[in-house]
């Protein structure tokens, strides 16, 4: 992937004339938002600026959210792994598809109550709830560390998806990416969470226009969605007889669903902005608002396919939805639709580094808190580590880890989502459960050579899970052990749950 | 608990137990089954979730 050279013929200067009058007019609106908003600059230690910078002053409300959440969740990797996931493997491929789904019942439950918590505390991050609900440092230092290093890899995959279209437009080697992040650091530094949320809407229009074009047109090309799903169906691995995927598929399929799904939600950057919607309720008509963009998944996820019957052939599977655009686009809206996976890219870029900056002025060193310009050095900082990632080890790294980040950020789901219930478990008990499920998921992951799922053999049965959601159930399994043979202190009082 | 929050469930159920939809029959304007029943699921949720919050909520 780093020394993609595209297969199809390079767009003309009209492509790259449009991609750079809409990428540019983006960067350049996130990072005035805070002048044209008529607020001018906060002071550098005010608490008040720096919750303005990092929560956006938990003032947004529906709509605001809706592009905000929508904007960071699906993110341009989702543009450009979704469809070649199906690309390689056909029906499989849209196991995000039910991820999509059934992570908003669960958003619906669980992320109105950790909003209150967090409003009423004052809590940035997952790290600060968890703090409150079990008075450990301990426990806070570990969630805080699971989430910083889960998405660190996510921001570098964001910074490889603008490469991507950049590459694709014919600019060669390191620029695009120096390009991607000066554009991503210039925005956030600036903007704060008010740059990402306001041009969320833009990402989005133009992410809508794009795909909305391409699911129309390309079926136009092949005489009709019947006619494009056989014709795919020809260069993907033939299911048996009357079913969409392989044999032994089914259970990868479903638990890699509900994996994600629960792990979703966890991250720094979507319950960054979960936190920063104005109330309860925003979240709620957020959980009934959001699966809009799951049908806009569904379509996207088409789009793997389509390459296929559209006769795009490449090995580098990260280049298929440039590719299919410039096969059947006109030059200039090739150029727009690779703004829009740029910009798409930067939205959650955005959120990522801050919801890491908020973990480490709020968790790991909280004598910075409330210190905007800390955050700030820190948002960089965590580009730059990301840009690092990228450049200094691979594509296929920053990949690797980001699989290994999501089985990390699933092993905080105990502490974070079984700490709001009625269920009674001491800090000692989440901590063991939180190190076991971590070490036993990293080990298993790299035994079976970095791959999302492990065979179990179950009395002579032999069946591939999930490996976050087994390492959940190792980290769930531990902590109601030790809760009940170490009975430790009770849960601190600081809290209303 | 009031009841109605078990029709959250429903979605997991109906995506998560794939013998229901790992088929291609019958097809629907083109789709096979698995796509569009799928599909189907995504207005389904919002409005379960909908009509959760409004009636069980208060």
């Amino acid at each position: 992937m780093p020394d993609h050279i595209p297969s199809t013929p390079i767009p003309s200067t009209q492509a790259l004339v449009v991609f750079i009058l809409f990428f540019a007019m983006t960067i350049v609106l996130g990072s005035t938002v805070s002048w044209w908003r008529g607020r001018g600059h906060a002071g550098p230690s005010d608490a008040a600026g720096s919750e303005d910078w990092g929560l956006g002053g938990r003032q947004f409300g529906t709509w605001v959210t809706w592009f905000l959440v929508g904007g960071d969740f699906y993110t341009a990797y989702t543009v450009i792994a979704v469809p070649a996931l199906v690309y390689a493997t056909g029906a499989f491929g849209f196991f995000a598809l039910p991820y999509t789904i059934i992570v908003y019942p669960f958003v619906f439950l669980v992320m109105p109550i950790l909003w209150q918590i967090a409003h009423d505390g004052r809590h940035a991050t997952a790290a600060d709830i968890v703090r409150a609900r079990f008075g450990s440092r301990t426990l806070e230092l570990a969630i805080a560390a699971s989430g910083l290093i889960a998405v660190m890899p996510y921001i570098a995959l964001q910074l490889i998806g603008i490469r991507t279209v950049i590459e694709a437009l014919g600019l060669p080697g390191e620029i695009p990416l120096i390009v991607a992040f000066i554009s991503l650091a210039a925005y956030t530094w600036l903007g704060g969470l008010h740059a990402p949320a306001l041009t969320a809407f833009i990402k989005d229009i133009m992410i809508y226009i794009a795909v909305l074009a391409a699911v129309t047109v390309i079926p136009l090309h092949l005489g009709g969605y019947g006619a494009m799903f056989a014709t795919a169906a020809q260069h993907l691995p033939r299911p048996p007889a009357g079913h969409a995927l392989m044999p032994g598929q089914s259970v990868p399929y479903a638990t890699l669903a509900l994996s994600s799904a629960l792990a979703a939600f966890l991250y720094p950057h979507t319950l960054t902005g979960v936190l920063a919607a104005r109330s309860a309720d925003t979240i709620r008509r957020n959980a009934v608002m959001l699966p809009v963009y799951t049908l806009l998944l569904g379509l996207i996820a088409m789009l793997g396919l389509m390459a296929h019957a559209a006769g795009v052939v490449t090995t580098s599977t990260s280049a298929i939805v440039p590719d299919l655009f410039m096969a059947i686009f006109p030059d200039w809206f090739t150029g727009f639709c690779f703004a829009a996976i740029a910009v798409g890219a930067l939205v959650p870029a955005a959120v990522m580094a801050i919801g890491a900056a908020n973990l480490v002025t709020s968790n790991i060193a909280p004598g910075l808190r409330d210190n905007v310009h800390a955050s700030r050095f820190v948002a960089l900082g965590v580009k730059l580590g990301a840009l690092a990632c990228v450049l200094f080890l691979n594509a296929h790294f920053a990949i690797d880890l980001q699989l290994l980040g999501g089985l990390w950020i699933l092993q905080t789901f105990p502490a974070l989502v079984l700490g709001i219930t009625r269920l009674r478990f001491s800090a000692r008990a989440m901590l063991t459960g939180w190190i076991v499920g971590t070490l036993y998921g990293t080990y298993v992951c790299f035994h079976d050579g970095l791959k999302p799922t492990h065979m179990l053999a179950i009395g002579g049965m032999h069946q591939a899970i999930s490996t976050g959601l087994l390492a959940l159930l190792v980290n769930i399994g531990t902590v109601v052990l030790v809760g009940l043979l170490v009975p430790g202190r009770s849960r601190s009082d600081a809290t209303t749950a | 608990m009031k009841k109605l929050y078990l029709a959250l469930l429903l979605p997991f159920v109906g995506l998560l137990w794939l013998p229901l939809y790992d088929r291609t029959e019958p097809a629907l304007l083109g789709f096979p089954f698995f796509y569009w029943y799928q599909l189907a699921w995504v207005p389904l949720t919002s409005l379960l979730v909908w009509v959760v919050w409004k009636r069980a909520a208060r």
